[in-house]
């Protein structure tokens, strides 16, 4: 009994400390000075968490970032960390810089997008932390314990984080409905010059050599409501093109492709259901969509077991005639 | 010249082995269904080799954390190309951050000029080790890697990363930690005589206690579930149909 006494009265301490004192920090993705939407959506999981929410916005220019942030709703207050060795958002000093504002300011959790940019620098920092981060969170159940996908989607974890320190998780973006953009009044300051510093002194072991974007007028692909993917079926590039762009631009819809496709030189890699068979690894990305609409020529193909509404043909032919069904509703 | 290249490579279910989670929601059901080298680690190993073969590496050191059957994994990397083979032998289950530990042990006594991962295992699908790795060693990370050029007389390597939106360049400092996207090369296949020759190639047995490290979770597992059925949707006869219902039943156009 006597043993069992020192252990209960810290289970309490901590379930105290729970309570009264929860705090946030969410770190920003922000690109040429725009705030991107997934930290509206890790916002939205920061809410949840119940304590108040500050966002670091860090990068060679913050300013605008971190008036986006100021302006987001059930935002308490931003942090800017701005230095020329922040451009780019490299891993090295973003994640020194992440471990001594955690270590000064003490919050309870820290959350990131799970995108290719926080999936880089959070478990970069939570190991500098000693922390066993939680990656691509889909639900939070309370302050230690989270639901994310495993086995490519095809199991869901309920994991709890045990013993102390901050919870640190990456948010997948599309589990979370975005925080609204107005309605805060969050005021900005920046780190301490002993944090900045922390990240210069992280800096110069990697440096960025160039970028290739894709430029696209469509929404992006993470983002957007409707997704007209393409699989190997579609045959070429030039297919692409002219079978799915008339549905995207009458849709405003982001085009997709299957990884057979993108292997094949049809699509750019970043674009990850038209002659698409449903191999686990696809369905992983895509089976959360509200509404799924297969057309495949093979009636056994396993996507229209996933599907919501199934056209059993050749895609060369019906998918002239959904545009002119689309071109019909929209005149 | 890097030098040695350490991998780090991990047993998994299949990629293709259908995913059961067990009645109790315990975990995943692993009893009697093929267990493959993670797809992403193949990669790494693949890339490894052919630093070699290019005279870009020494040697090529692979390593891998589990039970006793991780020992079939490391010998289909040799057979792949790798040169010998180091396991951290373990029953228990190792997390991210404590095998990204036993990994730096590793690459302390080891003292390679790179270290290559997969970007993520396809069963955890955490994509956390090898970030963790490059912060306790103190080095750079390459991250998501599609294509990687050693520039081994200016002591760096130039990676392209696969990011949202696009690619990415970046020119890191060796040593460095890189991880493998799927686009970084597509793996060779180990030929029998290669497999038979794997066999004499050293294999060292090392646990986590011998390397110092504690392994115990930091995570716990309540439970595993499959997630939520789609219920079955319907084959239409015509495009017309297709968006009638759309627009009238699902009301998304």
């Amino acid at each position: 009994m006597a043993l069992l006494k020192p252990a209960r009265r810290a289970a309490n301490a901590v379930a105290t400390i729970g309570l009264r004192s929860l705090s946030t920090l969410v770190l920003a993705e922000h690109k040429d000075g725009v705030l991107q939407p997934n930290t509206l959506h890790a916002l939205t999981a920061a809410k949840q968490l119940g304590g108040p929410v500050t966002v670091l916005v860090a990068g060679e220019s913050t300013t605008s970032a971190a008036e986006a942030a100021s302006k987001a709703d059930g935002v308490a207050g931003v942090l800017t960390a701005q230095d020329p060795c922040l451009a780019r958002s490299l891993a090295e000093p973003v994640a020194a810089l992440l471990q001594v504002v955690q270590s000064n300011r003490k919050y309870t959790h820290v959350l990131a997008p799970s995108s290719t940019f926080g999936r880089n620098v959070l478990p970069r920092a939570a190991a500098l932390l000693d922390v066993q981060a939680v990656a691509d969170v889909a639900e939070v159940k309370d302050s230690s314990t989270f639901v994310r996908p495993i086995y490519a989607g095809n199991a869901l974890a309920t994991v709890k984080v045990l013993g102390e320190g901050p919870r640190m998780l990456t948010v997948r973006p599309t589990a979370f409905a975005a925080a609204t953009a107005q309605g805060g009044n969050a005021s900005a300051q920046p780190v301490s010059a002993e944090e900045l510093q922390a990240a210069r002194d992280a800096a110069g072991v990697s440096e960025w050599v160039a970028e290739d974007v894709r430029k696209s007028d469509r929404p992006e692909l993470g983002q957007a409501r409707v997704v007209i993917s393409g699989g190997r079926a579609l045959k070429s590039a030039e297919n692409f093109h002219t079978y799915l762009d008339p549905l995207a631009d009458k849709l405003g819809a982001a085009v997709g492709a299957s990884r057979a496709a993108v292997d094949a030189g049809y699509a750019p890699n970043d674009l990850q259901a038209v002659g698409i068979s449903g191999a686990i690894q696809h369905v992983a990305g895509m089976s959360s969509s509200k509404v799924i609409v297969a057309i495949n020529s093979d009636a056994d193909a396993p996507m229209f077991q996933l599907a919501d509404y199934g056209l059993v043909g050749d895609l060369f032919q019906i998918l002239p005639q959904l545009d002119a069904e689309l071109a019909k509703l929209l005149k | 010249m890097a030098g040695r290249v350490l991998v780090a490579v991990k047993r998994v279910l299949d990629y293709q082995a259908r995913v059961r989670v067990k009645p109790d929601k315990s975990g995943v059901d692993l009893t009697n269904v093929k267990m493959s080298m993670n797809p992403f680690c193949e990669i790494a190993v693949e890339e490894a080799t052919r630093l070699k073969e290019a005279k870009l590496a020494e040697e090529v050191v692979v390593v891998s954390i589990g039970p006793k059957q991780a020992a079939e994994t490391l010998r289909t990397a040799m057979a792949m190309g790798a040169d010998r083979a180091v396991h951290v032998q373990t029953d228990e289950e190792v997390q991210p951050l404590a095998v990204a530990k036993l990994l730096a042990a590793v690459a302390r006594q080891e003292q390679p000029g790179l270290v290559l991962l997969g970007k993520q295992a396809i069963d955890d699908d955490s994509n956390q080790t090898g970030q963790m790795l490059s912060a306790l060693l103190g080095w750079p990370q390459a991250t998501f890697a599609s294509k990687l050029v050693l520039d081994a007389s200016a002591g760096k390597a130039t990676v392209t990363r696969e990011v949202d939106g696009g690619l990415e360049t970046l020119r890191v400092s060796l040593p460095a930690v890189v991880t493998a996207d799927l686009r970084l090369n597509e793996p060779r296949y180990a030929t029998l005589p290669n497999i038979m020759k794997a066999k004499k190639k050293p294999l060292a047995t090392t646990s986590p206690q011998e390397l110092g490290v504690d392994v115990s979770p930091r995570l716990q597992t309540l439970r595993v579930e499959e997630p939520a059925k789609r219920k079955g949707g319907v084959i239409l006869g015509s495009a017309a149909e297709l968006v009638d219902k759309l627009r009238n039943e699902a009301k998304v156009i």
